[in-house]
């Protein structure tokens, strides 16, 4: 399927859950959907006839600047080997995303490691905890406005 | 031997001191001797040269090793369990080294000439394991631990395919004294046991290899000290000379059971020319040769095969060795029996 | 924003000293029964592979969960890129990912900028990239393989494989300098163009090779310790392994055929002539351990052919030709995979329009593997944790970037 009858088979099911698209002139075509259906969507696209999207190639946090978080699947099916990208953009004071660890195992980790670098609360994962920083950090680095702490239980951090 | 030096000393306690010493003297050059071959076969079996800057071809390399153990500091862990971590080597050398009170090393010398010998080398190499296991919990360390109950459950469940092939031979010569072994096989070549009761006692040899292996902890049944797995296994927390007398330890067990081995199926300190190149001395060389050859097959195995993972080690020991030691004992029965 | 993140304690459930009920463990999700003990393949150890804490809980022998620990290399790879001056400044750092088979991630990185600054490298460029990928490709799976047997306790082939890697390093350092980091896949061409004797020394060294590889199956691979260690042990059932989104040898080692480099060609690969191995099950069932070293065996047999296909057809050229003075791609992204030893490695680059990376995110093939372990060691042995560990090869440098 091209990335166009993608979006309007989305956007019959899910109406206004699909937020907006750009499907043409770039590398790879992206539909933008609210946060709290995320999980739906990834079902239908993983279980439907025509999408199967069985595989999750890449579950990223973004940083978009003002105030706006963001996270990007990039999804593949192995079975009619197309492709579409995926962004939710939430606030930072609330970034709730529904978490799609039940639909593809492979976010498991990913959501683990958006969470630790900018703060995305996933609900719905198991075990949402820091997996690349340590357990007891404070911040989430790869915010573009992060700043690094000066001191980390008693050790100076920057040297 | 102790005749010569009881008519030299007239004192007993003397005599016998010095007799018990006289392996020790064989034991620690060995032992110096086997490191650095250890390193050279493997290092030229692995396409590499191994230890080649101290002495020729790195040949001191160990004495420089044992310079570095003593002068290391001697680290007791602080939760570890002191006076059994302190004796857990000594108990494992004891045990290794009082076997060599019935090693025959030549038709003049052996430590004490009791008729129980065969049984008594099996005995009291199992004191190790008493060792193992106190070294390994004494250690304090989980892996340390591990280590500790699979040795353990490895050297007592070979015992028995050990015994059982020395039994095969026992049958054949009628006795468990190992100078009487050694004077039965007197004679050319094909008097060694070896070639005896072919092919069962061929086998049985076979069978007391493999099993003698997982006895001294060598590979493929270094599960106790597996280096992969458990760091050191029950030797990971020992630092400096207690770690040297452990791998000492290691080294004259290696020894010992080559020296059965060699006594029960090689013919011991016989010539294999009969009377030609035989004689006291010529007694001691021909056992030494025999014995490191059997060495230097358990280091060529070492550098060679994977190791079993535990259960399959256990599988082995008691699900085909011991019934092929069975059908074995069976088969040298019959043959005895219809021989007469 | 209030964020409650559970504080794992090292080793000690504080609360059963004090007496209460014993707090649940983060990542098992309840607390620890009587007969079970946690023990640490710690940071530090002889089979990880690299700083990876694997927390096993066992109850006796048999392991009842593992919960990995990563991020003890962690050199926050991301936010560097984030303030590189320049996209070309970025590759040194790309190499440092999977620092046992570098070309590989070069190749990624570079044909994600060149993507979006829209440029063609020259043919020559291409060719040489192709034979440095399945160069690396071989240099990697040399280094899982004989870590494979030291693991097992078959020191000996470990050695051997060392010995191969060396030829590939000297024709490799011959070429750009170095022997591990290269540096040498830049933006829009190559740092060094290849020696003139490069053409006779790959081939000497593919005719040296191949029976190499036929020693080192004699040695291990067939030697029945070895496959009762192996076969049956570790199995991962293929739509576990695509749910997971495992890539690489742990996925055809589980009898899925699906390789970047023909399903999702990229470069020139599509020139070549070879096949995909995947594992069949010939020694114990599909998906175990065994399954995937043999895919990794084969795979170098297959390098090793598209290595000679593609230096008899090398073509003339100047690599530096298409180096772009400076680098400025327009606002976009892009995401590129490529087949790497280890699996699918891939560069997600954002570009905003100035000289600087807005983002780049790696996919490491060896994060979503290892993600595949507690599933697949749940019931296993200790010794076996330390077989499946092998086989998934991972590289902790590409884990934690």
């Amino acid at each position: 399927m091209i990335p166009q009858e993608i979006y309007d088979t989305l956007k019959g099911t899910f109406g206004e859950a699909i937020l907006e698209s750009k499907l043409d002139g770039v590398l790879d075509p992206w539909i933008t959907i609210a946060p709290e259906r995320v999980k739906d969507i990834a079902r239908f696209l993983r279980d439907d006839e025509r999408m199967q999207f069985d595989a999750l190639m890449l579950l990223t946090g973004m940083d978009y600047t003002k105030g706006r978080l963001g996270v990007v699947y990039h999804l593949h099916s192995m079975k009619w080997n197309h492709k579409i990208v995926l962004k939710t953009v939430v606030a930072a004071e609330q970034p709730h995303v529904q978490s799609v660890e039940a639909i593809w195992k492979t976010a498991n980790w990913h959501e683990r490691e958006a969470f630790d670098m900018y703060g995305v609360l996933f609900d719905g994962h198991p075990d949402l905890r820091r997996i690349l920083m340590p357990d007891d950090w404070e911040g989430f680095p790869l915010r573009k406005d992060y700043q690094v702490p000066e001191f980390y239980n008693g050790m100076k951090v920057p040297y | 031997m102790k005749d010569v030096l009881l008519n030299l000393l007239h004192n007993e306690i003397l005599v016998y001191s010095l007799m018990a010493i006289v392996p020790l003297v064989w034991v620690i050059p060995f032992a110096l001797f086997a490191v650095w071959w250890e390193r050279k076969i493997s290092a030229h079996m692995q396409d590499r040269l191994g230890p080649m800057r101290t002495g020729w071809h790195g040949s001191t390399q160990t004495i420089a090793d044992i310079l570095k153990l003593i002068m290391k500091e001697d680290i007791i862990p602080t939760a570890a369990d002191s006076k059994l971590f302190k004796l857990a080597p000594y108990v494992v050398f004891g045990g290794a080294y009082a076997a060599y009170a019935v090693v025959p090393f030549s038709a003049a010398y052996v430590g004490s000439e009791i008729n129980v010998g065969l049984f008594y080398f099996i005995s009291i190499s199992s004191v190790v394991v008493v060792g193992l296991l106190m070294a390994g919990w004494a250690s304090n360390n989980k892996w340390s631990l591990y280590g500790a109950l699979r040795s353990a459950a490895q050297i007592v469940s070979y015992e028995i395919p050990v015994a059982l092939a020395i039994l095969a031979v026992v049958m054949v010569v009628g006795t468990f004294d190992l100078q009487a072994i050694n004077r039965a096989q007197s004679g050319m070549l094909w008097n060694w046991f070896i070639f005896q009761k072919f092919p069962f006692l061929f086998f049985a040899l076979i069978i007391y290899f493999t099993a003698s292996l997982a006895e001294v902890n060598r590979t493929p049944f270094d599960i106790p000290e597996a280096e992969s797995e458990l760091v050191g296994g029950y030797h990971t927390e020992y630092a400096g000379m207690r770690f040297a007398l452990l791998f000492l330890s290691e080294y004259s067990n290696m020894f010992a059971v080559s020296a059965i081995a060699t006594t029960l199926f090689l013919g011991g300190w016989n010539s294999p020319f009969g009377n030609f190149l035989s004689g006291p001395w010529w007694g001691v060389f021909w056992f030494l040769s025999k014995g490191m050859a059997f060495i230097f097959v358990q280091m060529w195995l070492r550098w060679t095969l994977p190791r079993l993972r535990v259960d399959q080690l256990m599988y082995v020991g008691w699900k085909v060795l011991i019934p092929f030691s069975f059908v074995l004992i069976l088969g040298v029965g019959v043959w005895m029996l219809a021989a007469h | 924003m209030d964020v409650t993140v559970a504080v794992h304690k090292e080793g000690v459930l504080a609360d059963v000293d004090a007496g209460r009920k014993p707090a649940a463990i983060p990542g098992l999700g309840r607390a620890l029964r009587a007969e079970e003990m946690v023990i640490n393949m710690g940071p530090q150890h002889p089979s990880t592979h690299g700083v990876l804490r694997l927390e096993l809980i066992v109850d006796g022998e048999i392991v009842v969960d593992v919960v990995p620990h990563i991020g003890y290399l962690h050199r926050c790879f991301e936010k560097h890129c984030e303030h590189m001056s320049n996209y070309q400044q970025v590759v040194p750092y790309v190499d440092r990912l999977d620092y046992v088979a570098a070309m590989s991630n070069e190749f990624g990185y570079a044909i994600a900028v060149e993507k979006l600054l829209k440029i063609q490298v020259p043919e020559r460029v291409e060719y040489i990239r192709v034979i440095m990928a399945e160069f690396s490709r071989i240099v990697s799976h040399l280094i899982a393989l004989g870590t494979y047997g030291l693991d097992m306790g078959a020191f000996t082939p470990f050695l051997y494989c060392m010995r191969d890697r060396e030829h590939v390093l000297d024709i490799i350092e011959e070429t750009c300098g170095a022997r591990l980091l290269y540096n040498y896949m830049w933006v829009g061409g190559l740092s060094h163009d290849v020696k003139p004797n490069f053409q006779d020394k790959t081939r000497a060294f593919c005719k040296y090779f191949r029976p190499k590889i036929a020693e080192l199956n004699a040695l291990l691979s067939y030697n029945k310790i070895f496959i009762e260690r192996t076969a049956g042990v570790g199995i991962l059932p293929p739509e576990v392994a695509i749910n997971y989104g495992a890539s690489g040898p742990v996925l055809r080692g589980s009898g899925v055929k699906w390789d970047l480099r023909k399903n999702d060609p990229y470069s020139i690969y599509n020139r070549f002539a070879f096949e995909i191995p995947v594992g069949k099950g010939i020694k114990g069932e599909v998906g175990d351990c065994w399954d995937r070293y043999m895919v990794r065996v084969h795979e170098m047999e297959q390098s090793v052919n598209i290595i000679e296909q593609a230096v008899e057809k090398l073509p003339a050229g100047d690599v530096q030709s298409a180096i772009p003075k400076r680098i400025r791609p327009e606002a976009g992204e892009v995401y590129v995979r490529t087949e790497t030893p280890k699996g699918e490695l891939g560069f997600y680059v954002v570009s905003d329009g100035t000289q600087s990376p807005y983002r780049v995110k790696v996919r490491p093939p060896c994060f979503v593997n290892l993600s595949t372990v507690p599933a697949i060691c749940r019931g296993s042995m200790i010794a076996d944790v330390v077989a499946i560990l092998g086989s998934i090869d991972i590289v902790l440098g590409e884990i934690d970037r």
